[in-house]
């Protein structure tokens, strides 16, 4: 009895989580233009979203602002992480306290704090700045993805390789980066999925009519609704599940 | 033989802790040299500043006649065992043997015959492909070996190498040690806390203690000539009693006089008085110099191990003839086999 009641309070909990997300899916597929009522399955506003030039235009920018935030947050993440790991405890502790700052912080405090300083860079707003947030606001999660394998790597490790003759540098790529491999592809995944499910910080941080996909959704609820909406969230969330599902097995595997 | 490194006047603290205090040493060309002592005394670090791993606070490292302190690591023409977990995860045996040789741009094909005659060398062939986490640690420690040795260092730093495996493993990996030594005609410089293994390998031993070289010299030097209490102690299990030397050849402890062989002492100088367990002998009481009685016997294979109670100390003595527990003894001591030892002299003291 109590192992039915724990097993119907998961499903309601899933229920309340996945029906908004099942619905929208279901109604892509609708004929009609409501959501009130089922008109009948269809591809159309899978067909009229790949030919709108504006969302088409948007699923570019967030793939190559995600793309280019990806490469550079990774480097800069991983590159903070080995520059961080050596230090004594206290000052580990306090940079490894600012890192997390970000992470914890609301995005709109992070949305409008970039926003605030753009303005007084004097920066245009459009695809450089957006970039420059997403990768301001991912590097933190590889920083935290890659520092726990570098923890975990032996100081004999690049000790044994400089004994053998490698450079600093030579012990970074043939020794220090493929131990903490694993580590640098999650939190690579993690930047890519961050970046393609902001919304808030690329609301505040783009302009010049550059728009994602979630600033794009955003502006075109406003307008009313559309049904091609429904077909490009589908779309989004199948590729989000696919990255977390990507992102679990790896994190899995490695533990 | 050539005096290959030197260490002068070095001097090491991390924060304000000294782990190292004034040590010279020189070690010879083609030498076995072990560093001995106790857990944190600082042979790692010796070690370290000989690899280049850390630089001392003063004092040199000169490696044949050029001054390398402030070499880095990867530029030192000397190779380390590390005490473990230094194979490289990522790669498989052969990759990890080769490493070196890659760094250093070696052809392919010069690279597989040195390879297959190092994985000889410590009779691992066959294993290239395998992974490294599928060896067991005593493997780990030859394939290790084979990629340090694979450079053809002038000198091999080992660091408790041997720590990690047990007995068996151990007494066998030590013989190899000491034949591929010989084979190569290199200089190893060995760590370790484990004095059996120190006299057993070593053509000289450096015993350490607290950051300080204690003393210097052959095992049988070490061995039947500690230069203090400490040294004896740690070499061996000794019975190290108070006395005073009264005058040259006489010297007291236990509340009784001995005839001793030492002599130029101050008069009426305290002094460590260092018997090994096996020059203690059993007589009947009337024989011996010291009266007591036995409280322990314990079978150790070859010998049996008693405690003896005296009215001032305990003795430990080594003997093939078993007493039982109670008898009363006499002991008495060759003047031979009576150490005597000025309190807390250490390597170079008699020079100054
Ligand atoms: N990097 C370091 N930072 C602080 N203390 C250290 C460091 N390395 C060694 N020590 C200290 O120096 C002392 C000697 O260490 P070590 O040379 O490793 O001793 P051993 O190898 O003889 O056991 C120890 O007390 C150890 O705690
Ligand atoms: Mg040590």
């Amino acid at each position: 009895m109590s192992k039915f009641i724990k097993r119907f309070y998961l499903f309601l909990v899933y229920g309340f989580l996945y029906a908004p997300i099942i619905v929208l899916i279901i109604f892509s597929f609708n004929e009609g233009r409501t959501r009130g009522s089922w008109d009948g399955f269809s591809l159309i506003w899978y067909k009229k979203l790949f030919s709108d030039k504006e969302i088409l235009s948007a699923v570019y920018h967030t793939f190559l602002v995600a793309s280019i935030t990806t490469v550079v947050s990774t480097i800069i993440g991983v590159l903070g992480a080995i520059g961080i790991s050596p230090y004594r405890k206290k000052l580990r502790a306090a940079i490894l306290g600012i890192n997390q700052i970000p992470v914890l912080n609301p995005d709109i405090v992070m949305a409008v704090g970039l926003m605030v300083l753009y303005r007084i860079l004097g920066l245009d707003f459009g695809l450089v700045t957006l970039i420059l947030a997403h990768i301001a606001f991912t590097v933190p999660y590889v920083v935290l993805s890659v520092l726990p394998k570098l923890k975990q790597m032996p100081s004999s490790l690049p000790e044994a390789a400089m004994d053998l003759g490698a450079t600093p540098s030579q012990t970074l790529t043939k020794v220090i980066i493929p131990y903490i491999k694993p580590g640098i592809f999650s939190g690579a995944l993690m930047a890519f999925t961050l970046s393609i499910d902001d919304f808030v910080i690329s609301f505040f941080t783009t302009g010049n009519g550059i728009e994602t996909v979630s600033t794009l959704v955003f502006s075109m609820a406003r307008r009313g609704i559309n049904p091609e909406i429904n077909a490009l969230s589908a779309i989004m969330f199948i590729i989000v599940l696919f990255l977390l599902v990507l992102m679990n097995l790896r994190t899995e595997k490695v533990t | 033989m050539a005096t290959q490194i030197e260490l002068r006047n070095i001097e090491k603290s991390f924060g304000d802790h000294q782990v190292l205090n004034q040590i010279n040493l020189e070690i010879e060309e083609d030498e076995f040299l072990t560093i001995l002592g106790p857990s944190g005394c600082g042979k790692t670090t010796i070690l370290r500043l000989i690899g280049g791993f850390e630089t001392p606070d003063s004092g040199e490292v000169i490696f044949d006649d050029k001054d390398i302190t402030q070499v880095p690591a990867y530029l030192r023409p000397v190779n380390t065992l590390f005490q473990k977990y230094s194979l490289f995860p990522h790669l498989n045996v052969y990759d990890n043997v080769a490493f070196g040789l890659r760094i250093k741009k070696v052809p392919e094909a010069e690279i597989k015959p040195r390879v297959d005659e190092m994985l000889g060398l410590v009779n691992l062939k066959g294993f290239e492909k395998r992974w490294v986490d599928s060896l067991s640690g005593g493997q780990q420690q030859r394939i290790a070996m084979a990629r340090a040795l694979i450079n053809r260092p002038e000198v091999l730093l080992l660091d408790e190498p041997l720590g990690a495996l047990d007995l068996k493993l151990r007494k066998d990996m030590q013989v190899e040690l000491k034949r591929i030594q010989r084979e190569l005609g290199i200089t190893f410089v060995f760590v370790t806390h484990d004095q059996e293994e120190a006299l057993t390998l070593s053509d000289r031993i450096i015993v350490l203690n607290e950051g300080i070289i204690q003393q210097i010299g052959s095992p049988l030097d070490i061995y039947n000539e500690p230069i203090n209490a400490f040294v004896a102690d740690f070499i061996g299990e000794s019975n190290i009693l108070e006395g005073i030397m009264h005058k040259n050849y006489d010297v007291s402890f236990s509340g009784k006089h001995f005839v001793c062989v030492d002599e130029d002492f101050y008069p009426n100088e305290a002094v460590d008085v260092v018997i090994r367990p096996e020059d203690v002998e059993i007589v009947s009481v009337e024989k011996g110099t010291l009266q007591g009685e036995v409280l322990s016997c314990l079978f150790m294979g070859v010998h049996y191990e008693m405690r003896i109670a005296t009215s001032a100390e305990i003795y430990l003595v080594h003997s093939t003839i078993p007493r039982s527990i109670g008898e009363p003894v006499g002991l008495c001591v060759e003047p031979d086999n009576i150490h005597i030892m000025r309190k807390g002299e250490v390597e170079g003291d008699e020079e100054l």
